[in-house]
């Protein structure tokens, strides 16, 4: 199929999915296959554009006229190839993981739980593909009102609390802050198409490039850059599959993709280096790291610990933006890739401890790994990526930042690199290590402990598998984000 | 210029303000009727008075006359009493109604009716 | 034969169908005869809006009489824009009126109900359609005099006193209406507008000229519910039958905004008053006022219908906002904003005359599980509420985008900066008060045993129009070519140039 055509589909595909749920809400096994199958096609139709976009090639669709001169239009370059993969690939397994989950807890409002999701997946291609910031902005919005159901799927009474801070937060930072940039932006550079060397350059001064970053940043708070980080704890409320979606799926890397969008292709790296605006937000991102690892240690609520730690590792992204170095952006964008499979695979663990024990406390699962060796072991796994350990992909992450760190003349980065990653193993490794080596509790809990449904370590495998295989892998990942960083005239 | 033209608009505003006065300050629903009346008085005779020529005489052809007054604001307020003879009506209606449902036509009394529920 | 008469036919159609309503007594009957005509008026109004988009202003003399002398009916861009508003509106809340109507009001009454609404109607695209000021007074007080009768008609008690405040007010402003043409009159001679367009450059600076622009100002401004004249809407609003609401909302504030614009731009001209400087200076505190005050009181309102016409006049801010920047831009995002908000605000008034159907009341506590039992409605209402707080692809999104853009392009960047936040935070404002009723619809099981029996979902002739409005302010969000096309097109219009 022509490139056009499979970016159109691919935002199709998870509606036109939607709608079959909707339909075959009855009947459970149909519902569920609708799901997986469309997963599987929407992931088969990205991979259909990788192969151009690794020769250079940038396809583009472009729907109706929305604005006088901006158009809806899609334009798929090496960022969005990346997160259009990693969010339609990690999708299959999510909703394999998803039937398990919901069908052992016995989860009511299933069906609308699958279709929220599908139009959140149909949300995610459209800002991954999306080619100017107006796209972008529209899909942003989708997807955050389409991941308020799920958030809320409870509907008790803390759901509503989690949901209204939830879309309270994210509303405010995106139509107070994010729009008025937008729309200052369009004025300020006469375009919003996203254009590498960024669109500002030559039209904005200074101190307008500093207001407007501070406004992008704060604007795009699905990056949880603190102090706009509080909705992600607050949607803790969801069922795991859920926290799953908005941690490592698309919420959360939507929003430090489109920072990093922001700042490849609105501002330019160029830019930004000579006018010396990057750097309140190197010192934003480094706090941001660090307080959220400190924080999380202090958390004995499992999923909150894993909250404050997405937190943290948002920040590593954000700081790669802030770089703005050729290895900066590399290393930020490929730790996108790292932590959305270091991180599901940690979210998963936790909602296959809840599913077979109803443990949500850290300090509960002592001893527990020796009853449930695969989910610890997969947490090990998890954390060991996350802490940026070999051989787990999360260790390339580290890498190039610091190599970005130090070709922007940041030692101090580096050493906060090295720090968060002291703090990770303080936050992470005691779980794994209390699982097999702790005395247990004696309290059995209210079920007979056994493994989690089999779906759930299905998708718990795969996803623990990527994290090895990333690190034997990376060289594609690496290729298809070099032209990100090396047009410009950094060495 | 002749007093008596002038003294037309003095009392034009007098009634303007007398008739939104009443219409502001007087709870009687009743009352600010009156008032709206008194208000759109002013105003027909605001228009009437533009509308006379000096040394003209009414605007109705006769013979032996050459000047007329101006027609057309004796029209414009011939529309407008209507329309302040239907405002007026309604108004009386909505009082006849007010007075059933409420016992009074009092805007205090009613008020106090509505919070009381 | 009938297209050169459009513009008569525009008028008298429903002008002689109202008194027929009225003598043909039986309910069926009578709305019928409505509907009919209320199809029949959208069909005019479609035609004379593309025959003007295609060939320019048309000018129909009624009677023959040519003007100055005689009255004219002058459609351009901007006046057809509204009246295909008004028509459209007219049309879809007509077949939504029978069950509604029904259900709110005594068999006796239908009728007189029917005929009021095409009076009403008459009157709106009466004030719309013509060139001659005071002819635009007298359709007016009709369309006014009407209104009165129809909030009346309301089941509560207090919508008497609601139409009877109404009335008071809305006859004040039109009398200052009238005094300022009459002190027009005096020192041109004339009472077509475009005459007096003509005519009044060189007089600028008499103070009869300006006293006539202050009294008009003023009595648009009550008819408007500009802030802080508005305080007849909220209980005219909340009282009145819910047909008549949505009705109202999305005309009445409209047409009387329609008529701000004519008698500032055209009649007073671009030159005079923006050199009077008044616009800004009046305006815009005004607009910011509305927009802050009317969305925070919006949010502590118990009764959903009030909490709307509140935000009802925090909209009607924005628009007069739009106006005050007094720019291209500004002008198309007003007059963008007139259409997109009739759609949103008469769809989300339909919506709740379902939920008053079924329930009763439209208080807040009863909308308990409401998203459960009456989904389609409530998703009308939540699609509604995301136009009004201004979700992308909604048409909120674009007339919340063409103000700040507008405001961004003043030159003083002070201005622009806090404009442009005001218009932000009022979004933000329509957040809380929009899900407040979305928290209570969905997350609050429905109450146990009302005695009512089965709360069930709308019925089609209430839901279709419903939707129909609501599609329509999703689908103007997405495909703006015609509202941006013919807003700009009247924007420039009204600034002296195109047409």
């Amino acid at each position: 199929m022509s490139p056009e055509s499979a970016i159109l589909l691919s935002l199709g595909i998870p509606l036109a999915g939607a709608v079959l749920i909707a339909l075959f809400g009855r009947r459970p096994n149909l519902r569920e296959g609708v799901t997986l199958t469309t997963a599987a096609l929407l992931f088969g139709t990205v991979l259909t554009l990788v192969p151009g976009i690794m020769a250079g090639g940038r396809p583009e669709a472009t729907l109706i006229e929305m604005l006088p001169g901006l158009p809806l239009r899609f334009e798929v370059e090496p960022l969005g190839m990346l997160f259009a993969l990693i969010a339609s690939g990690l999708w299959i397994v999510n909703s394999i993981y998803s039937i398990g989950y919901m069908r052992a807890n016995r989860e009511k409002n299933q069906t609308r739980f699958y279709i929220c999701f599908a139009i959140a997946l149909a949300s995610t291609m459209g800002i991954a593909f999306a080619g100017n910031m107006l796209t972008l902005f529209v899909f942003y919005e989708a997807l955050t009102l389409s991941t308020y159901p799920l958030v809320t799927h409870k509907g008790d009474a803390a759901a509503k609390q989690g949901g209204r801070t939830y879309l309270g937060i994210l509303l405010f930072t995106s139509i107070g802050l994010q729009l008025l940039a937008i729309i200052w932006t369009w004025q300020v550079a006469g375009t919003l198409d996203f254009t590498l060397g960024g669109i500002l350059a030559g039209k904005a001064e200074g101190p307008v490039v500093g207001i407007l970053l501070l406004l992008y940043i704060y604007g795009i708070g699905k990056a949880a850059l603190m102090p706009f980080h509080r909705w992600l704890p607050a949607a803790m409320v969801a069922p795991t599959p859920v926290s799953a979606l908005l941690h490592a799926v698309a919420v959360v890397k939507a929003g430090v993709f489109t920072v990093m969008k922001v700042v490849v292709y609105i501002f330019g790296i160029d830019l930004l280096a000579s006018t010396g605006q990057n750097l309140w937000l190197i010192y934003l991102a480094a706090a941001s790291i660090l307080i959220a690892s400190l924080v999380a240690m202090t958390k004995d609520n499992l999923k909150a610990r894993l909250a404050y730690s997405t937190v943290s590792q948002l920040g590593y992204v954000v700081l790669g933006a802030a770089l703005a170095t050729s290895w900066g952006v590399i290393g930020g964008s490929m730790h996108i890739a790292m932590h959305a499979f270091g991180k599901i695979t940690l979210f998963f663990c936790a909602g296959a401890i809840y599913t077979a024990t109803q443990k949500t406390e850290v300090s509960e699962l002592s001893g527990l790994g020796r009853v449930m060796p695969f989910t610890f072991g997969a947490f090990l796994i998890g954390a060991l990526s996350i802490i940026g350990l070999p051989p787990f992909g999360g260790l390339w992450g580290k890498w190039y930042l610091a190599l970005g760190a130090l070709q922007a003349g940041q030692i101090a980065m580096v050493a906060v690199l090295m720090i968060s990653s002291l703090l990770s193993i303080a936050y992470l490794m005691p779980i794994p290590i209390q699982g097999f080596f702790g005395k247990g509790n004696g309290n059995p809990g209210p079920v007979e402990i056994k493994e989690a449904p089999l779906p759930c370590l299905i998708a718990i495998g795969i996803t623990a598998f990527g994290c090895l295989a990333l690190f034997f892998f990376p060289d594609p990942i690496y290729q298809l984000l070099r032209p990100l960083g090396f047009n410009t005239n950094d060495p | 210029m002749d007093a008596p033209g002038l003294y037309n608009y003095w009392i034009v505003i007098v009634l303007m303000m007398t008739g939104f006065y009443v219409v502001i300050s007087r709870g009687n629903l009743v009352k600010k009727i009156v008032g709206l009346n008194i208000f759109q008085t002013s105003v027909f005779i605001l228009y009437i008075t533009m509308g006379k020529v000096s040394g003209g005489t009414a605007p109705i052809l006769a013979e032996g006359f050459e000047t007329y007054s101006n027609p057309l604001p004796h029209v414009l307020i011939l529309t407008a009493i209507v329309v302040g003879v239907a405002t007026t009506a309604l108004g009386c209606a909505l009082v006849v109604r007010i007075k059933e449902a409420y016992g009074t036509v009092e805007e205090d009394e009613i008020q106090r009716q509505d919070d009381a529920t | 034969m009938i297209a050169t008469h459009l513009p008569a036919l525009q008028i008298v159609v429903p002008l002689v169908s109202a008194p027929i309503c009225l003598l043909l007594r039986r309910s069926g009957l009578a709305w019928a005869l409505a509907s009919i005509v209320s199809w029949a008026a959208l069909a005019c109004a479609a035609l004379l809006l593309q025959q003007v988009l295609s060939s320019g202003p048309i000018s129909y003399h009624l009677g023959g009489w040519a003007p100055p002398w005689g009255i004219e009916y002058r459609i351009d861009a901007v006046n057809g824009f509204v009246l295909l508003i008004v028509a459209a509106i007219g049309a879809v809340v007509m077949p939504y009126a029978r069950v509604s109507v029904a259900h709110e009001l005594p068999e006796e009454q239908h009728a007189t109900f029917y005929t009021a609404l095409l009076l009403c109607l008459t009157g709106l695209l009466g004030v719309t359609i013509t060139g001659d000021a005071f002819n635009l007074f007298v359709f007016l007080e009709i369309s006014s005099l009407s209104s009165y009768v129809l909030i009346a008609l309301g089941r509560d008690r207090r919508a008497l006193t609601a139409a009877f405040q109404y009335l008071v007010m809305g006859t004040i402003g039109a009398t200052f209406i009238v005094i300022g043409v009459g002190l027009l009159y005096m020192v041109t001679g004339t009472l077509n507008m475009l005459d007096l367009a003509e005519r009044l450059p060189p007089m600028s600076e008499n103070r009869t000229v300006l006293a006539a622009f202050a009294f008009l100002t003023v009595g648009a401004g009550l008819k408007l519910a500009l802030f802080p004249l508005h305080f007849w809407l909220p209980n005219a609003y909340a009282y009145a039958p819910s047909a008549v609401t949505a009705f109202l909302a999305a005309t009445a504030t409209k047409v009387s905004i329609y008529i701000l614009l004519r008698f500032f731009f055209t009649v007073f001209g671009a030159a005079n008053t923006l050199e009077l400087g008044t616009l800004e200076n009046l305006l815009i505190p005004l607009g910011v006022a509305a927009i802050l005050v009317c969305s925070t009181v919006a949010i502590f309102q118990t009764d959903v219908k009030r909490m709307l016409a509140y935000s009802s006049v925090a909209q009607v801010g924005y628009i007069v906002l739009g106006i005050g920047f007094a720019s291209t831009t500004g002008l198309t995002a007003a007059i963008v904003h007139l259409f997109n908000h009739a759609m949103t605000k008469g769809g989300l008034f339909l919506a709740l005359g379902c939920v008053v159907l079924r329930l009763g009341s439209a208080r807040l506590e009863s909308l308990e599980g409401l998203g459960r039992r009456m989904p389609l409605t409530m998703f009308a209402f939540v699609l509604g509420g995301l136009s009004l707080i201004g979700v992308p692809l909604t048409a909120g999104f674009i007339s919340k985008w063409m103000l700040v853009q507008a405001a961004l392009e003043q030159d003083n960047r002070f201005l622009a900066a806090a404009v442009a936040a005001v218009i932000l935070i009022g979004s933000l404002l329509a957040i809380v008060y929009i899900w407040r009723v979305v928290e209570v619809a969905y997350f609050r099981p429905a109450p146990e045993g009302d005695g009512e029996g089965e709360i069930a979902e709308a019925p089609l002739s209430m839901l279709i129009p419903t939707w129909f409005l609501i599609g329509a302010s999703i689908y103007f969000g997405i495909d703006t070519s015609l509202t941006l096309g013919v807003a700009k097109r009247a924007a420039e219009l009204l600034l002296g140039g195109g047409a």
